[in-house]
């Protein structure tokens, strides 16, 4: 077999497992903007507020603590205990619904029947005050997050496919239990959608505001559960992003890796978000690979927003999306 | 009482239709014009004019800039900083190649470039509505910062990867480089201000702009109706480009002097444009102003505040920068979704009638 195919057949399994993470975060988005219509941007913050919330609880940080020492001039930092990862994610899980809750009745409640624009503003701010506040709460340092996930090089694979072709495959044990944790995850809210009474409640609010009013909907409760499960969503990709590169301002910056993926997968669909993170994450890498080297390298930056924009002329409303019926 | 409209008789159209029809209005805006021509430069020192001045001006151009597209054309773009940095490499190459030219004329034609890729990436409008679109000007953000990060001809195969604008005179004052003085840097972009309001100003209020906002009031009814949606969009994304160049022109060439675009003209360069009109007001030149102007002069404060007053680390203050920016924006859209420039016309509208409201 030919050499370069084989580094091919690597970067396209490494393209597969990166395009799980970018599902990851536009499946958040998904959720939030099949519910009520919002596109939320501060999806990304929230992935990184929440994996500091984890580190800060896993390791007893004080919370605010530069702010108190600028203030009163004391020198609090850590309460000075280490809890275990899973009782950790519990309790950010609360954090989040908290924060869930929290958007819905100061922020989102007041701007009911604005144009889709203000809300998408809105999420902006959002996403700034969040930013701010997550690293005036936690401080900004790079943090390392460790809750018990396998890392470094998949020995199997790699003799299995030496073995083969005579080269040693790179996957990292992280990126195969991110792809399993991720279709686990879908698996779950599928099933939470489908089967459950506040899960076919959502879907009806997703189909139509006043009709799932009408017969009795909350739609207050339903959007706090929605942000609550995207919150969710926000505290797994947090959890492998920060695993993989440390908990650090840059994780924040996976929204504009998600945009993208929704772009070409559709807003408001769901197998979208998987199916456009597997081609988005696949194509970027294979160009890179490919044409890199010859153009000036770091494509990774814009090739998937051209590839979407390119697909988006033949298809407007993406892969899977609803489509768009226009009256006058 | 001293603002109204009583005894203030029109008898041609042409009076009827100016930009200020009260008196009032007229005689205040002479006097702003007067104040910013005839006194500011008088009085202002490198701190003033680097702090607020210059990037207030250059900012309420990119901010009319956005706003023919998005508040008047309806077509939400996140990749103004991307255009920003056309101008900005435009005006250098230009300045670079044909020297013996006056940088005002640089300036100007870095405007039309910018128009010409500005219509490229505006293209796919005619297929890509609402968040689509708003998604899909990224990938000329991006595509724009990465192309003159990795491209060397771009910036004159310098080792260091950055631009740096050589020095140029006006009437033998400079007015680029690092000799220029305060207020001929600042009379420079005021002049450019001014034109750019005046221009946009009546573009929006003729037949184009009509054009513009029945596409942003609804696009199928418009073409129904007679409007070419490819001619509405395309111009607009072409005056919207015109005057970003510009102010990414201005921004590099008189402002900052030195340029790494993935720094200057990056993704936060399109989100503060945006905050500045959607605080300010979507379709409304005055809107363009008064936002551009709001978010220059709050973290001056802010840190004048919290670093100068209260002595706190500059770190903390820019977190809570961030915090009060994000929670001043949200405030906004809620209390006023219609931006400063909807709060000023409430003001008038009250003041027209005070103090006798019945």
């Amino acid at each position: 077999m030919p050499e370069q195919l084989v580094f091919a057949m690597e970067v396209f399994l490494n393209g597969l497992m990166a395009g799980v993470l970018y599902a990851l975060v536009a499946l958040g988005f998904v959720l939030i903007y099949k519910a009520s219509g919002i596109f939320n941007y501060a999806q990304g913050v929230m992935a990184l507020f929440s994996a500091m919330t984890l580190v800060g609880i896993m390791e007893g940080q004080v919370p605010f603590s530069h702010l108190i020492n600028a203030m009163l001039g004391t020198h609090v930092h850590h309460f000075g205990w280490h809890l275990p990862a899973v009782l950790g994610i519990l309790l950010t899980m609360v954090v989040m619904v908290g924060l869930a809750w929290l958007v819905q009745v100061v922020i989102f409640r007041h701007l009911v029947n604005q144009e889709p624009i203000i809300l998408f503003m809105a999420t902006i701010g959002l996403a700034y005050f969040m930013e701010g506040f997550g690293d005036l709460m936690w401080g900004a340092e790079i943090k390392k997050l460790d809750v018990g996930l396998p890392q470094g090089i998949n020995l199997w694979i790699d003799e299995t496919t030496f073995n083969i072709f005579d080269y040693g495959f790179f996957i990292d044990n992280l990126d195969i239990v991110a792809t399993i944790i991720a279709a686990l995850l879908v698996g779950v809210l599928v099933a939470f959608s489908q089967y459950t009474k506040q899960g076919r409640a959502m879907r009806a609010v997703a189909d139509d505001h006043q009709a799932a009013l009408s017969v009795g909907v909350s739609l207050s409760f339903i959007w706090v559960m929605v942000w609550s499960v995207a919150g969710f969503v926000a505290l797994v990709a947090g959890i492998m992003w920060g695993t993989k590169s440390g908990v650090q301002f840059s994780l924040s910056l996976i929204a504009l890796k998600a945009l993208p993926v929704l772009m070409l997968g559709g807003f408001t669909s769901i197998p979208g978000a998987i199916v456009g993170g597997l081609i988005i994450g696949v194509g970027e890498k294979l160009f890179e690979f490919a044409l890199g080297p010859i153009i000036g390298g770091a494509t990774e930056n814009w090739f998937a927003y051209v590839l979407a924009l390119v697909f988006l002329v033949f298809r407007p409303q993406g892969l899977f999306g609803d489509k768009i019926i226009e009256r006058v | 009482m001293f603002y109204r409209e009583a005894g203030d008789f029109k008898t041609s159209y042409q009076d009827d239709n100016q930009t200020f029809p009260i008196k009032f209005d007229r005689y205040r805006y002479y006097f702003v014009l007067f104040v910013a021509f005839a006194i500011i430069p008088f009085m202002i020192n490198d701190y003033w004019v680097n702090a607020v001045f210059l990037p207030f001006l250059i900012y309420s151009i990119a901010a009319i800039g956005l706003n023919i597209l998005t508040g008047y054309c309806g077509q939400v773009s996140l990749g103004t900083g991307g255009f920003m940095a056309v101008g900005a490499y435009a005006v250098y190459k230009l300045m670079t190649i044909f020297p013996e030219v006056s940088v005002l004329i640089h300036i100007v034609l870095a405007g039309v470039i910018t128009a010409c890729v500005g219509v490229l990436f505006g293209l796919p409008s005619l297929r890509i509505k609402g968040f689509y679109l708003a998604v899909a000007t990224l990938a000329a953000q991006f595509f724009l910062v990465w192309l003159f990060n990795r491209v060397p001809w771009f910036y004159n195969y310098s080792a260091s990867g950055q631009i740096s604008a050589p020095e140029r005179t006006f009437l033998g004052e400079p007015i680029t480089g690092p000799a220029t003085e305060a207020w001929a840097a600042y009379l420079v972009c005021l002049v450019f201000v001014t034109l750019s309001a005046i221009v946009a100003r009546n573009l929006t209020r003729g037949s184009l702009g009509r054009k513009w906002m029945a596409i942003r009031d609804m696009d199928i009814a418009a073409e129904i109706i007679g409007v070419n949606p490819l001619g509405a969009k395309l111009s607009a994304f072409a005056v919207s480009s015109f005057f970003v160049g510009l102010s990414g022109a201005l921004f590099f060439a008189v402002y900052l002097g030195a340029v790494e675009v993935g720094e200057v003209f990056g993704i936060n360069k399109s989100f503060l444009v945006l905050f500045m009109i959607i605080i300010g007001g979507l379709g409304s030149i005055f809107g363009s102003f008064a936002g551009a102007a709001f978010l220059v002069l709050l973290p001056v404060f802010l840190k004048n505040v919290l670093v100068g007053g209260l002595g706190w680390p500059t770190d903390l203050a820019a977190h809570l920068e961030f915090m009060i920016v994000g929670g001043l924006i949200i405030v906004f859209l809620i209390a006023e979704p219609h931006g400063l420039a909807q709060l000023w016309r409430v003001t008038k509208e009250k003041l027209r009638l005070w103090p006798f409201p019945h």
